[in-house]
């Protein structure tokens, strides 16, 4: 029994050292170390994107059309004679957003359902069979539904994601708080007068925290192979934007003699979700090692 | 057992009106009028009241909702804007194709998933464990639209080996079946392979870790005997519990995976449905899938419960 949840308060380190310990732990972690390099340089390219390419990602070069990869272009260019390479530097800002924002909603809707489910006991009944409802759906099917309903914008997409991964989220953070809500130092609270909201909130969220954390970095990388599935059916993010599902979905006519405009779109988000992937090993593995894969 | 049988169904009903009322609400917060839209652009505004009373829309929401679940309930699905065809109907048409399609997958991913777990864990620390978790990682992180391109370039394009596109009825021909689907389903299967190779060395790990399986090899049981007996058997329970996500992971993959196949499926009539605006096609669609998972889910929980009795005393 080494899960931070159960143990007692008092036997424990204080929280600036536990972090330290927390983080060596997590540096210890191969998988960890590399999937945080990998996230790292993705997200790194996708803030210098400017840097790294002098093109605009939409600026079409009729002269360039289908120009193979070389020193000028090093990913090629599509038929547009629009540079790869930096259409794929710019869509990482908006696939990485996508998902980011998608993993952080998901988790802020899963994390609020899943306490109040666990602390209002009246409640738990109604909210798990709406939960049910929403689990019975293919997760990317509700997606496609809600993001159909909502219409085609970025944050449709983000809403859509998001709510098909609430119900999941839920599920974990409830089982974590229920585990929580008996221990003693809650009872302690509850007895020295502190209120739902206050008990929640500073009382049990800390405490779902890890569970919390591993299935957040897991959907990162399941929303970005959404979002990018998404755009390639032709309801994500509108055509100009290159996300890198929209780079792929273009350049899928021309996938025999134009290769490289849907293989290195591809490649990227590949790239990313493995990295998220290798993150969420490692965080799981130092921080909830008994959570069940939830790739 | 029936008793279990008995609560699961009584448990499932109020899941099933939640699953309608959402699906209704869904719909409903579509974009564009769908009497406009079957008007036609040359309508006058008396004709598109006048779709708009034979469909009901003029009346309140909660009106709507009580037919919508009173139709439900006598088997009434809606009638398909674009196809003239009863929803019900057209999601029938479609279902061997998406059922062949996630069974095949599903029949690919079992083997292989679990194979591939059992062994990693069996060699846990060794170079065969990573290099199978390596596969395992890059099957779940793979995106399987971009795999389906790339797949059809190679064997259908340049080796010639498989068809690229369309579908062929079982009852027709049963090579051309497999021949049409093989490729499809093996595409799809990757990520779950992935996935359910993970699990099942998670699962086997946690079971060889228990007290029963350190008692068993101090009295002297094979290890042979030991992985087979007791430990696999074990991590098959987990692996039961998981089916129905798997199969819920595949339904969803193949709505994208039929687009690239041009395969005329469910997730095709969906995806057809959403950019005409069919919204009684995609209410349906979704709405059967709904229910579809609702019942697979009792299935599964009765399963484990049949091969695990602790779960049933419980």
């Amino acid at each position: 029994m080494t899960d931070a949840t159960t143990l007692p308060a008092a036997a424990m380190p204080p929280r600036s050292a536990r972090r330290r310990i927390l983080m060596r732990r997590l540096w210890r972690h191969r998988s960890f170390r590399v999937g945080a390099g990998i996230v790292a340089v993705i997200v790194l390219m996708a803030v210098a994107a400017p840097l790294l390419s002098g093109g605009q990602p939409n600026a079409m070069s009729l002269r360039n059309r289908f120009a193979p990869p070389s020193a000028d272009f090093i990913f090629g260019a599509d038929n547009f004679g629009r540079d790869i390479f930096t259409r794929v530097l710019y869509g990482a800002r908006i696939s990485l957003w996508i998902g980011f924002a998608s993993a952080m909603l998901a988790a802020a809707g899963g994390a609020l359902v899943g306490m109040a489910s666990a602390w209002f006991r009246k409640l738990d009944g109604i909210i798990m069979r709406i939960m049910d409802a929403l689990l019975a759906f293919p997760a990317i099917l509700l997606a496609i539904g809600i993001n159909a309903a909502l219409g085609p914008q970025v944050s449709s997409v983000i809403i859509a994601l998001a709510s098909a991964y609430v119900p999941r989220m839920a599920r974990i953070v409830r089982a974590a708080a229920l585990v929580v809500r008996e221990l003693d130092y809650v009872d302690a609270a509850r007895v020295s007068g502190a209120g739902a909201g206050r008990i929640i909130f500073r009382h049990i969220l800390p405490n779902v925290m890890a569970p919390l954390l591993v299935s957040v970095t897991f959907v990162f990388a399941y929303a970005i192979l959404a979002e990018a599935a998404l755009s390639f059916l032709g309801i994500g993010p509108p055509p100009p934007h290159p996300s890198w599902g929209n780079i792929i979905a273009e350049g899928r006519d021309y996938s025999v003699e134009a290769w490289w405009i849907m293989l290195f779109p591809g490649l990227a988000i590949s790239l990313a979700a493995l990295g998220m992937n290798l993150l969420g090993d490692g965080l799981r593995d130092v921080l909830d090692p008994r959570l069940k894969i939830e790739a | 057992m029936l008793k279990l049988i008995a609560f699961r169904i009584a448990q499932a009903i109020p899941v099933m009106l939640v699953v309608a009322v959402l699906t209704f609400l869904l719909m409903h917060l579509l974009p564009g009028d769908p009497a406009t839209i079957i008007a036609g652009d040359q309508a006058d505004q008396a004709s598109i009241d006048q779709i708009r009373r034979d469909l009901g829309l003029d009346r309140p929401v909660p009106v709507q909702l009580w037919h919508w679940i009173v139709n439900l309930a006598q088997g009434d699905f809606g009638r398909s804007l674009m196809l003239n065809q009863a929803v019900a109907d057209a999601v029938k048409e479609r279902l061997p194709v998406t059922l062949s399609l996630a069974m095949l997958a599903f029949a690919i991913t079992l083997p292989f998933g679990i194979a591939f777990g059992v062994i990693a864990a069996v060699w846990r620390d060794t170079w065969v464990d990573s290099a199978v978790m390596i596969l395992a990682l890059v099957g779940v992180s793979v995106p399987n639209f971009w795999i389906a391109i790339l797949s059809v370039i190679l064997f259908s394009v340049t080796l010639g080996w498989l068809p690229s596109a369309g579908y062929v009825p079982l009852h027709d021909s049963f090579s051309g079946w497999l021949a049409s689907l093989i490729q499809p389903a093996v595409v799809l299967a990757l990520f779950q392979i992935g996935y359910l190779a993970r699990m099942t060395r998670s699962a086997m790990l946690d079971v060889l870790d228990q007290d029963y399986i350190r008692t068993a090899r101090a009295k002297g049981v094979a290890v042979n005997t030991i992985i087979v007996k007791h430990a696999f058997r074990n991590t098959l329970m987990q692996v039961v519990t998981v089916a129905g996500y798997i199969l819920s992971l595949l339904i969803g993959g193949s709505v994208v995976i039929e687009q690239i196949f041009a395969l005329p499926g469910i997730g095709r009539l969906l995806v057809q449905a959403i950019m005409a605006r069919d919204y009684p096609v995609v209410q349906g669609t979704m709405l059967l899938l709904g229910f579809a998972f609702v019942f697979i889910n009792i299935l599964i929980d009765l399963i484990y419960a049949y091969v695990d009795p602790r779960v049933r005393y419980d």
